[in-house]
């Protein structure tokens, strides 16, 4: 039975890693920008919705809708004033623009908010802690499907989004010829920056679920942003599904390795990222890489 | 009525000019033929003219209005659309998407995503094939569909008959000739002299990034657009 708690657990925590790696997946695919603030971004959405949540006293699901429209208004600022600059600079620029950012942010939440950790647990009251007894040894956390259904609903909606809507079309016309697009009206700095919005979006989400779940502080950013990457490597890049299914197979990988041993629960994971990216399907991804990069 | 005016136009590939000072006019409804050997500077020329290009002096006025600042995206709602060299389709999008992109920002005009397929009866069994999977022939085809989709008031097409079968390349110029009857706009960027000369109402030829011949297809022979084309009669004296 603990074999099976082990993987039901898993199975909601991934729903937690494949929202914090669909932002990343999308910057990814649009914009071949991999984010490495975008752990970062999550853990001041994270503080974000702390201060609302303290200053007014309110629960940190309502609070989230005053911070997220902010963070939308931040990411699509982001993409504006620095990366649209840093991606005329060529295919590096980014990488360590975003690096810096990601230095900055952690700097500056350590500068107002002290190196403490946090939860946002408490406040969220008996959605944080409360569970369905299923059997003995296995409960289903009310927090734990309140993430996986909203990962399901974020991805799933991405995915409609992407396939059947002008914005979606645009946007995959803009991902792979930027150029182009402008011939046909498309301009791509606006669908550049719109894309960056959600993407900083999904990551509030992710990082204020990431709160109320667990803990977070300053220092929190960068091992989320390692869970989110080998969430998307495991499920392939450019497939929002497969995000989902990379975040739950890393979410497996790490509860069953906390059953072998609680230190093991980490490493677990590390070993099913770099099996898959030593599998013929890394192997297919460095492949695409290199085409990708021929083509541009 | 002049509907383009292309001024001293200079654009550069890094430091090498590939246009000098280029001067053009395109009067509403005419249909005027680019010339030149590879490298005459055609194609950045017409990439300029659609902002993919950026100008390094001179100007583009199109109905009035300088657009030689403007990018790409706000030129096409003023009413320029490019038929870009090698097609550059979205390879990933079906045919449907690669028009109904163009058509999402289009300005008001007649050619919808009906109007377009019924003009180019080819694509219609070819809607849901993804664009890369297509022929050279309807790759080419669709380019010309998903600019039209834009309802261009100046269509600019740079060399359509690039890389297709002589068959293809018939089919494309049908949908061509179909367009200008029916009163299009055009500048045309091709390689075949005679061809360009047949559709054409005037011929510019371009040589080394120069304008070196002007004239109306009617009152010039092939020999002439020759001479100009490969600049047998600038060694021959004028320098």
């Amino acid at each position: 039975m603990s074999v099976v708690n082990a993987i039901v657990q898993g199975i909601l925590l991934g729903g937690l890693y494949a929202l914090f790696a669909c932002g990343l997946s999308l910057m990814f695919g649009v914009m071949r920008i991999i984010n490495l603030a975008h752990g970062d971004i999550a853990v001041l959405g994270a503080f974000g919705v702390w201060v609302v949540t303290t200053q007014l006293g309110i629960s940190p699901l309502v609070a989230l809708l005053i911070a997220l429209p902010v963070m939308l208004a931040l990411g699509y600022g982001l993409q504006v004033t620095l990366l649209a600059r840093s991606l005329k600079a060529g295919e590096l620029t980014p990488l360590l623009t975003t690096f810096g950012l990601a230095i900055v942010i952690q700097n500056a939440l350590l500068q107002i908010f002290s190196p403490d950790v946090r939860s946002l647990g408490a406040a969220t009251g008996r959605l944080s802690i409360g569970s369905w007894r299923i059997a003995d040894r296995l409960a289903v956390p009310y927090l734990g499907i309140l993430v996986l259904v909203l990962a399901v609903a974020v991805l799933g909606g991405l995915q409609l989004m992407l396939a059947r809507t002008r914005f979606g079309r645009e946007m995959r016309a803009t991902a792979q010829d930027p150029d182009t697009a402008g011939l046909v009206g498309v301009p791509a700095p606006a669908v550049y920056a719109q894309a960056t919005a959600i993407a900083v979006g999904t990551a509030t989400l992710a990082g204020v679920f990431l709160g109320i779940h667990a803990s977070f502080a300053p220092s929190s950013g960068p091992t989320q942003l390692i869970f989110a990457f080998e969430a998307v490597v495991i499920g392939g890049l450019g497939s929002l599904w497969g995000t989902l299914v990379g975040g739950i197979v890393l979410g497996i990988a790490q509860t069953l390795g906390a059953l072998i041993d609680p230190q093991y629960s980490i490493l677990a994971g590390h070993i099913v990222f770099l099996v898959v990216l030593a599998s013929p399907r890394g192997q297919l991804l460095w492949r695409r890489r290199a085409a990708g990069s021929v083509a541009a | 009525m002049t509907l383009l005016t292309v001024d001293s136009l200079v654009a550069r590939h890094g430091l090498l000019p590939a246009v000098r000072e280029v001067s053009v006019s395109v009067a509403d409804g005419e249909v005027l033929a680019l010339v030149g050997a590879n490298g005459a500077g055609k194609s950045t020329l017409l990439r300029t003219i659609a902002g993919a290009h950026p100008a390094s002096g001179g100007r583009v006025v199109l109905d009035g209005e300088d657009i030689t600042g403007l990018p790409a995206h706000q030129r096409v709602a003023r009413g320029l659309a490019l038929v870009p060299e090698g097609r550059k389709l979205f390879p990933e999008l079906t045919v449907e998407e690669n028009l109904l992109v163009a058509g999402g920002r289009a300005r008001p005009g007649p050619w919808t995503l009906d109007a377009v397929l019924g003009a180019f009866p080819m694509l219609q069994p070819l809607r849901r094939r993804r664009a890369a999977t297509l022929s050279g022939g309807e790759q080419q085809a669709t380019a010309i569909a998903r600019a039209l989709m834009t309802n261009p008031r100046l269509l600019l097409v740079d060399e359509v008959s690039l890389g297709l079968s002589p068959h293809a390349v018939e089919t494309v110029y049908g949908c061509l000739r179909a367009l200008i009857r029916d009163g299009a706009t055009v500048v045309l960027v091709e390689q075949d002299l005679a061809r360009a000369l047949t559709v054409a109402g005037r011929v510019v030829c371009l040589l080394e990034g120069r304008v070196v011949l002007r004239a109306e297809t009617s009152g010039v022979t092939r020999e002439q657009v020759t001479e100009a084309y490969f600049g047998l009669s600038r060694s021959g004296g004028a320098g």
